[in-house]
């Protein structure tokens, strides 16, 4: 079995414990063109290897994807942020990955290079189960693609952790809004991590955004709908009643996150 | 298997080793080229008492091949000192009893160099995030962030 790496710091720990012996590894951070953040025709591609400390140096980014971002950097210590990237992230599927919900909510693509040629795919496609993706064989991702930004638009993400730093989301919850001159909300996407086997695309939650300020009763209606979508399970890190109960309140508080920074009042 | 031939460069000295394709950079360190300042804790990435620098961002070395160090530069804490004259952070480690029993001390420093580095005027907020990846079981962090604040106030000249 052949193995890609990226920032290896899944694939280490999977090779330590016994997990995987992989015959082969393929460092694909020597590949200079996956490292690179550029603008496209579609809006801004990132490179599979770019580890996420250099995703979180990138202003044009951070200002365009600020959700994508906290996401992606609030993996693991320092020390992490030097190797793990999102396309990693990504493909070890666990449900509770920090950079996925927020790449979900923003539409993202994952740009898949295989044997047959190059295709991409939505972001909430990849996952397929719990450490498991929808890639077939001998495909890997290449870049993530991200579209391009409308005027008055932003987005959020947040988990709850136990602890202030260096833990894994017990439920997290992202939100990417876009309004129009007047503050009224046009376009919305909510996602949910930890809450299912994969990380929930939730249109309904969205819906309940669309069209209003932010006001106290659409709020209402996105935890609702964010509760409805959840199905979890209990655990050491959380029950599934207070996952479900989270998920609505983080969903509210990246809403309001994400509205502020677009510009809302 | 056939073992990989490596050159890479090391606190600035070029160095060759054969290592197992499997062979942490950690483990080639420590057990290939003596440099036993990084230290195995956790061996996951969650410790940090193995951090070392790779290409100028500070990570852990038993996350990274020690294949992968071909062509890189890898700095550790045996390259803080210069000669005999230790590193203000080492030195001021050493005054403000920042360590008890040592374990950890390498990979502390080599993460607070790194953070001073990007932010030479921390606050101890931020001293405690970039250093959250650094497990002490010894001094409940507070003797390690005063020490850090020396360091930092010494090398910023204030």
């Amino acid at each position: 079995m052949g193995l890609v790496m990226a920032g290896g710091t899944d694939l280490l720990v999977k090779m330590k414990s016994g997990l995987v012996e992989p015959d082969l590894i393929v460092d694909i951070k020597r590949i200079k063109p996956l490292h690179e953040v550029k603008k496209t025709a579609s809006g801004i591609s990132i490179g599979a290897a770019l580890c996420n400390a250099a995703l979180g140096e990138n202003a044009m980014l951070r200002k365009a994807w600020p959700g994508v971002v906290e996401g992606a950097t609030l993996i693991g210590s320092k020390q992490v942020q030097g190797r793990c990237t999102m396309a990693g992230n990504l493909c070890n599927a666990s449900p509770a990955g920090d950079a996925v919900p927020a790449l979900v909510a923003a539409g993202a693509k994952a740009v898949i290079q295989g044997p047959k040629g190059k295709r991409k795919l939505a972001i909430r496609d990849v996952p397929a189960g719990p450490g498991r993706t929808t890639l077939k064989k001998g495909e890997i991702i290449t870049a993530i693609e991200l579209p391009k930004r409308e005027p008055r638009s932003a987005d959020a993400y947040l988990r709850f952790i136990p602890r202030t730093e260096m833990d894994i989301a017990v439920v997290s919850a992202a939100v990417n809004l876009t309004l129009d001159a007047k503050g009224v909300i046009k376009k919305a996407a909510v996602a949910l991590g930890a809450v299912a086997p994969t990380v929930l695309d939730v249109p309904a939650a969205a819906r309940a955004l669309i069209g209003t300020k932010l006001d106290d009763a659409a709020l209402d209606r996105l935890a609702e709908a964010a509760r409805a979508a959840c199905r979890p399970i209990d655990d050491k890190r959380g029950t599934a009643a207070f996952r479900i109960q989270v998920a609505g309140v983080l969903a509210q508080r990246a809403a309001r996150t994400a509205y502020a920074r677009a510009g809302g009042k | 298997m056939a073992g990989i031939h490596v050159k890479t460069t090391i606190n600035g000295d070029a160095v060759e080793f054969i290592c197992q394709p499997e062979e942490t950079l950690l483990d080639v360190l420590r057990n290939r080229l003596g440099l036993t300042g990084a230290k195995e804790g956790c061996g996951t990435g969650d410790c940090g008492a193995c951090s070392v620098m790779v290409d100028d961002r500070l990570t852990c070395s038993c996350l990274v091949l020690g294949a992968e160090a071909e062509g890189r530069s890898v700095e550790t804490v045996e390259g803080m000192a210069r000669g005999s004259e230790l590193h203000p952070l080492q030195r001021l480690f050493i005054e403000h009893a920042a360590l008890q029993c040592g374990v950890c001390t390498p990979g502390v420093l080599i993460a607070a160099r790194a953070l001073l580095e990007k932010n030479p005027n921390p606050s101890e907020e931020e001293i405690r995030f970039g250093l959250a990846g650094n497990l002490c079981r010894c001094t409940g962090y507070d003797k390690i962030v005063r020490a850090v604040q020396a360091a930092a106030q010494e090398m910023r000249g204030a």
